[in-house]
């Protein structure tokens, strides 16, 4: 007989949370920790969604989505998680840009970045202090008709390749384009330059562990393997989910599953306004990735003037769909020193990042896609090569992912990274009022992607249901103090 | 409570959110974002917070109440004067 993964589970909770990313895990906690009974439903056998790592023989552990987020993380993990957790968050040393159009280090903050524009880039210091404060000022609700492109062309006119520093990260950091509203690069680039960019210590593995603990001290009842197959809905409110044949009552329940997912596959567009599932319908979703994980032989480790993050490219010119393309000219790469991991056995290794289409994947027969995967280490080794000298010989361990990878183990629609662009973030924020007691917490909206941008959504729904939960219990009940 | 009490409660809310501000110094009329480094997680935080300790329900199209130390305590008055000071 299968494995009960729901063995002891109530048939009631207040709050039923499907999917234990980022967004889920927070949300989750901060409910739990205000008093509600919380349900963490994760299909997966570990929790973390794209906040996740894997083991290999030898000691080696590769983190697929650590490569650095902004200072914010301090504070929010402070806030909505542990001191312990805000404890072992530390900043990148370096920060490298290898290109045709420019090769420099830095430490990625305003500072630095306001040094390097007047000095290298030679533009005038008032005009880079404007740049940033208008960057600075902008609020997720302002007017979207600026796109980013126009952005940089009214205050760089013509110079790609100050564009191409201000954009490349940002593109690597949640796949917007020149195309998308400025407000959106606005938020996330003046995020990073606040204070420059972090990692967390310890690595991805200790952070959902120390996650879990705090989980499990706020009461959340914490299930993984459990796939949820439905929302169910009677009169325009949330009833319970269907998951591993049974049904579980929750007086609110919220989807950290894709946003796309979520409407279409768990709920179904029957109990929703028309006009709403057109506007769901027309969300489009963020690019996936590529991801070669190498790992040196042990004892074995690099300079550290390769940097934290090194961002390569060999296009001459700076476009974003290049940096979609599977004809990769474009890479980042994180290096893990072992520093990473100070309890762990020394180790480096070496993460490539690429963004990629689903598309461009989907379609190959397994004996093409076994191929494609091998020319992408191949290439990739070819190319690491030039600042690595004979990597080949100094590798333990090389494998591959791609936008299938990452559609497999999180059932995001079409593997996406980085969730949905920014109308993303009005029909998640929208859900509630189709159906009572229904919330969307996940990466949406490019603003609310990313390591910290899932946590924050995660805290701003807890906020929404916390004040629904206290509205049901009615107004009869006295104060607390 | 009165409209110190609530004051009070705000100050003793902040210092949990701004730990490294100083908040002796803080200016009433003024806004709170151009005195201390706070962002818009921080106003979530206040929320919460009041929500937490006083049931009392700020809904999101008043958080630009919000904005200063008297226009917080001027909306938070009449939903908040029936309420023991703890
Ligand atoms: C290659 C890569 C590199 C990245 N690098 C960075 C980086 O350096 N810095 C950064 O800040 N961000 C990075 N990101 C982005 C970041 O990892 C994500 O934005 C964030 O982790 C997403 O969190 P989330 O809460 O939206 O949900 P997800 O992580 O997408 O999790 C959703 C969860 O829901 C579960 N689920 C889905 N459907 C169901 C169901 N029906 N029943 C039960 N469970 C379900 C999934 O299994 C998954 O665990 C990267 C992402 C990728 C892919």
């Amino acid at each position: 007989m299968p494995r009960d993964f729901l063995k002891g589970a109530s048939d009631e909770y207040d709050v039923i949370v499907i999917g234990s990313g980022l967004a889920g895990l927070t949300v989750a906690n901060v409910l739990g920790r205000a008093g509600h009974s919380v349900l963490l439903l994760e299909q997966h056998y570990k929790l973390g969604g794209m906040a996740t790592w894997f083991k290999r023989p030898g000691g080696h552990i590769f983190d697929v989505s650590l490569h650095g987020f902004p200072y914010g993380m301090i504070k929010s993990c402070r806030r909505y998680w542990s001191q312990e957790i805000a404890d072992s968050i530390v900043p990148l040393k370096g920060i490298r840009f290898e290109n045709p159009m420019f090769s420099l280090t830095t430490t990625y903050n305003r500072e630095d970045f306001t040094k390097l524009l007047t000095s290298q880039f030679k533009i005038a210091p008032e005009k880079v202090a404007e740049f940033f404060d208008t960057a600075r000022g902008m609020n997720f609700y302002d007017d979207q008709s600026m796109t980013t492109g126009e952005l940089f062309n009214k205050f760089f006119p013509g110079r790609e390749d100050v564009h191409r520093l201000l954009m490349e990260p940002i593109v690597y950091a949640n796949g917007s384009t020149l195309e998308d509203p400025a407000i959106t690069y606005g938020i996330v680039f003046s995020n990073f330059m606040s204070k420059g960019v972090y990692t967390f210590e310890g690595g991805t593995d200790l952070l959902i562990q120390l996650m879990q603990k705090e989980l499990k001290k706020n009461g959340v009842d914490i299930r993984i393997r459990c796939d949820v197959e439905k929302i169910n809905v009677e009169d325009d409110r949330v009833q319970s989910v269907t998951v591993n044949g049974r049904t579980i009552k929750a007086k609110s329940v919220i989807s950290n599953a894709n946003l796309n997912a979520t409407i279409f596959r768990l709920l179904g567009e029957e109990t929703l306004d028309k006009q709403f599932v057109e506007e769901a319908r027309a969300v489009r979703l963020n690019n996936s990735s590529t991801q070669v994980y190498m790992a040196l032989n042990p004892g074995e480790t690099v300079d550290e003037s390769l940097g934290d993050l090194f961002f390569t490219s060999t296009a001459e010119e700076f476009k974003t769909d290049l940096l979609l393309s599977r004809d990769v000219t474009s890479r980042t790469y994180s290096i893990y020193y072992p520093r990473t991991r100070p309890e762990g056995r020394p180790r480096t290794l070496i993460v490539s990042s690429t963004n990629a289409h689903y598309k461009d994947w989907a379609p190959l027969s397994d004996e093409q896609y076994e191929a494609s995967k091998q020319d992408l280490i191949k290439t990739t080794l070819d190319h690491l090569d030039r600042y690595v000298p004979n990597i080949r010989e100094r590798l333990a361990h090389v494998e591959a992912s791609t936008p299938r990878t990452f559609q497999h183990y999180t059932q995001h629609v079409a593997g996406a990274s980085f969730g949905t662009k920014f109308e993303g973030l009005a029909v998640s924020r929208a859900l509630p009022d189709q159906v009572k007691g229904l919330y969307h917490a996940g990466s949406v909206g490019i603003i609310m992607s990313g390591w910290l941008g899932a946590i924050n959504y995660g805290v701003i729904v807890a906020n929404d249901v916390d004040a629904l939960l206290m509205k049901q219990v009615g107004a009869a009940t006295q104060p607390v103090n | 409570m009165t409209p110190a009490d609530i004051r009070d409660e705000i100050l003793d809310i902040l210092e949990d959110i701004a730990p490294d501000e100083d908040l002796g110094e803080l200016k009433d009329e003024v806004a709170f974002r151009e005195q201390l480094e706070l962002d818009s997680m921080d106003f979530l935080d206040i929320v919460m917070e009041l929500r937490k300790r006083h049931r009392v329900q700020v809904p999101e199209e008043d958080y630009g109440e919000l904005a200063s130390m008297h226009s917080t305590v001027t909306y938070l008055t009449p939903l908040m004067k029936d309420l023991q000071k703890a």
